[in-house]
């Protein structure tokens, strides 16, 4: 995986609460067996519509997507995360994330930011009113910042401390785990035999 | 101080823990299925890496699957080639399948339970969110995603910070007429979609030891659907006895080994949860969405909200989102709201007590005119089990489809998909937007409802269903 330290780039506005997996890549996308060309399928419905934020020049070009609470809610498919980065986004903001999503995201190298709901909202604002604003997050100082001036913003955002160590270190998880390969072995040695077994 | 009983079972699992660090849990049972796994055998291929624990790991064909025409190939050639992918490494890695036209084929919630390899205690994953399902049995069970499915291959385990606890406590008794389904519909509604976020949930009260082992799986299975990590309810005689003598079941001394150890699965009565909900079960009547998402829902008997109604401007304007997409106007009473197609099945309500109540209610009724009812039984042997029952006949005499198992329209991952605007009464768990296919619209509802709803064309419990004249004697 690849180092995440910080990233600078330009923010996407999508003013909607509840963005599920579905929503985020319908099921009929799914049947690939690779992790790339995802993008497809990304936002799939709301690509029709000309309207839609992805759309529109400069948004169309956002590497950070601001989105409302309970983004990446439903089912646990990663190609929701795989679809986000194939198109070319390296993080996603939002107030609350669903707990599979921000997983699959630490494990696959995009960022999830949490931040206030207040903080979103600025967001959308400052993005709406200024087309092509950037936004910096800084993962070392979790902190995300955009704008300039008084009104800038400049907040700080929550990710636990272990999935941003393995991300600004850009850590293989099995590698790690393999490295206990003692304590796994051992732990089989008093799992009870009453378990099931498949074979 | 005592113990919840996810903390105990927590505990039992626990490979390694250090400061600052999530612990490291051992994965008793893995299961597999088409859509989540190809990336991940790629991913050992590329390390060299093995398997680790066949022996823990289970595969079965669902998402992809027709429901009809079950003697020829997969007609569309991406949802072959992924079916094929799944075939190619079971055999690779030396890992079990029960592909199409297996006797042990099915949605694999519904598999792994039906085996009795799903039992107290356990630690079960599965690269699919409804994996909550295996709750039911007081295990913790929950949905992973590809990244982390390949790590249970390699490892066996995986890296879990513990989640916080909370208790879902389900005082008094259900009414007749209304369901499990009513109830976690119900209470997905009161806690909204996020309320679960960061918790594993034990189900609990008078209601949910009223429940069967079927029922408590419905419950379990959606609460993924308010965000939970996991929900699980204690073991008790209900649960022993419905996995006693299916073909994993423990036997002999092991068996006494095992229910010895699943008697001690229950929250101890100084135990802390971070978080207590209630719900009234004798309040809960048959219940549907009106939305796009399991949270938006209402009694039957209500009527479509306003989203002025709603104080919250996120939810407000959600709800004004939702009745733009699903083509309703606030303030018309749900039961008028006319359905295209029925759609009973998936892992939260394929089970064969589902198809026998299905049956048992639609039995002397026609299917109305203008609506199609598909009935899609959760794995091949709840099918063949239906079959000998005659359910089979009672459905196509009321001229519904009766088909071949899988996840079917739950999803629309297969042929069996909505149509961009069709409005679908269905037993699976989500309304998502495009969920059962583009631009469909969907309802969730009990399999009650679901039939009542297939007779008369619009949403509708079977109370309000004539009642059926007795035919001529004989």
């Amino acid at each position: 995986m690849e180092k995440f330290t910080s990233h600078t780039g330009v923010g996407a506005p999508l003013r909607r609460s509840n963005v599920d997996t579905d929503q985020i890549i319908p099921a009929v996308y799914l049947k690939r067996v690779t992790r790339t060309g995802f993008e497809d399928g990304l936002f799939a419905a709301w690509r029709n519509d000309p309207d839609f934020v992805l759309n529109r020049e400069p948004y169309q070009h956002a590497t950070i997507l601001v989105a409302g609470p309970d983004f990446g809610t439903g089912s646990s498919r990663e190609h929701a995360v795989w679809a986000l980065q194939n198109y070319g986004f390296k993080a996603v903001i939002s107030s609350r994330f669903g707990d599979i999503f921000r997983g699959n995201s630490g494990k696959a190298g995009l960022l999830a930011a949490q931040v206030d709901e207040k903080v979103v909202q600025r967001l959308w604002d400052l993005l709406e009113e200024e087309p092509g604003a950037q936004i910096t997050v800084d993962l070392e100082s979790r902190t995300v910042r955009a704008g300039e001036g008084p009104d800038a913003i400049v907040d700080s955002f929550t990710i636990d401390d272990y999935t941003r160590w393995r991300l600004l270190e850009g850590l293989d998880d099995i590698a790690i785990t393999l490295s206990h390969d003692d304590d796994i072995a051992a732990y089989e040695q008093r799992r009870p035999a009453f378990k099931p077994a498949t074979l | 101080m005592g113990r919840t009983l996810a903390e105990k079972i927590w505990d039992d699992h626990v490979v390694r823990t250090a400061d600052g660090e999530p612990d490291l849990l051992y994965i008793d049972l893995h299961l597999i299925h088409e859509v989540t796994s190809p990336q991940a055998f790629d991913g050992l291929r590329l390390s060299g890496r093995p398997v680790r624990r066949p022996d823990l790991t289970l595969a079965t064909e669902d998402h992809n699957i027709p429901t009809t025409d079950l003697d020829k190939p997969i007609a569309d050639p991406v949802s072959r080639t992924q079916v094929e992918t799944l075939r190619r490494n079971a055999e690779e890695f030396g890992v079990r399948l029960h592909p199409m036209g297996d006797i042990d084929q099915g949605i694999v919630h519904v598999v792994g339970p039906q085996l009795g390899l799903t039992q107290p205690g356990m630690t079960i994953v599965c690269g699919d969110s409804h994996t909550s399902t295996h709750g039911a049995f007081g295990s913790i069970a929950f949905g992973i995603g590809t990244s982390e499915v390949e790590h249970v291959l390699a490892t066996q385990s995986l890296s879990q910070a513990k989640p916080k606890m909370m208790a879902v406590e389900v005082e008094g008794t259900l009414p007749e007429g209304s369901t499990a389904k009513d109830l976690i519909l119900a209470l997905i509604t009161q806690e909204t979609t996020g309320g679960g976020q960061g918790y594993i949930v034990e189900y609990r009260g008078e209601a949910i030891r009223a429940l069967s082992m079927e029922e408590r799986m419905t419950i379990c299975n959606m609460s993924i659907e308010w965000g939970a990590k996991a929900g699980l309810i204690a073991p008790d005689e209900t649960t022993f006895e419905y996995i006693q003598g299916r073909p994993h079941a423990p036997q002999g001394e092991a068996w006494d080994e095992a229910v010895a150890y699943w008697r001690d699965l229950v929250t101890d009565d100084d135990a802390h949860f971070d978080k207590i909900v209630r719900l009234d079960a004798s309040q809960v009547t048959p219940f549907v969405t009106w939305g796009t998402n399991p949270g938006q829902g209402a009694p039957l008997s209500a009527t479509v909200p306003d989203p002025e109604s709603f104080e919250d401007p996120i939810e407000r304007e959600a709800a004004a989102n939702a009745l733009a997409y699903m083509g309703l106007e606030a303030g018309t009473p749900l039961r008028d709201i006319a359905v295209d197609t029925v759609f009973v099945g998936s892992c939260t309500n394929g089970r064969i007590s589902d198809l026998r109540r299905a049956a048992e209610l639609i039995k002397g009724h026609k299917v109305a005119d203008g609506t199609r009812m598909l009935v899609v039984p959760g794995s091949v042997r709840v099918r063949l089990q239906a079959q000998e029952e005659g359910l089979d006949q009672v459905f196509t005499e009321a001229g519904a489809e009766w088909r071949g198992a899988g996840c079917s329209m739950c999803l629309g991952m297969n042929p069996d998909q909505l149509t961009p605007g069709e409005r679908s009464a269905s037993t699976s768990n989500r309304n998502f937007e495009g969920r059962q296919g583009k631009g469909g619209r969907t309802h969730l509802v009990s399999p009650d409802v679901a039939v009542a709803t297939a007779v008369l064309g619009h949403l509708a419990s079977p109370a309000d269903l004539e009642p059926v004249r007795a035919t001529a004697g004989v």
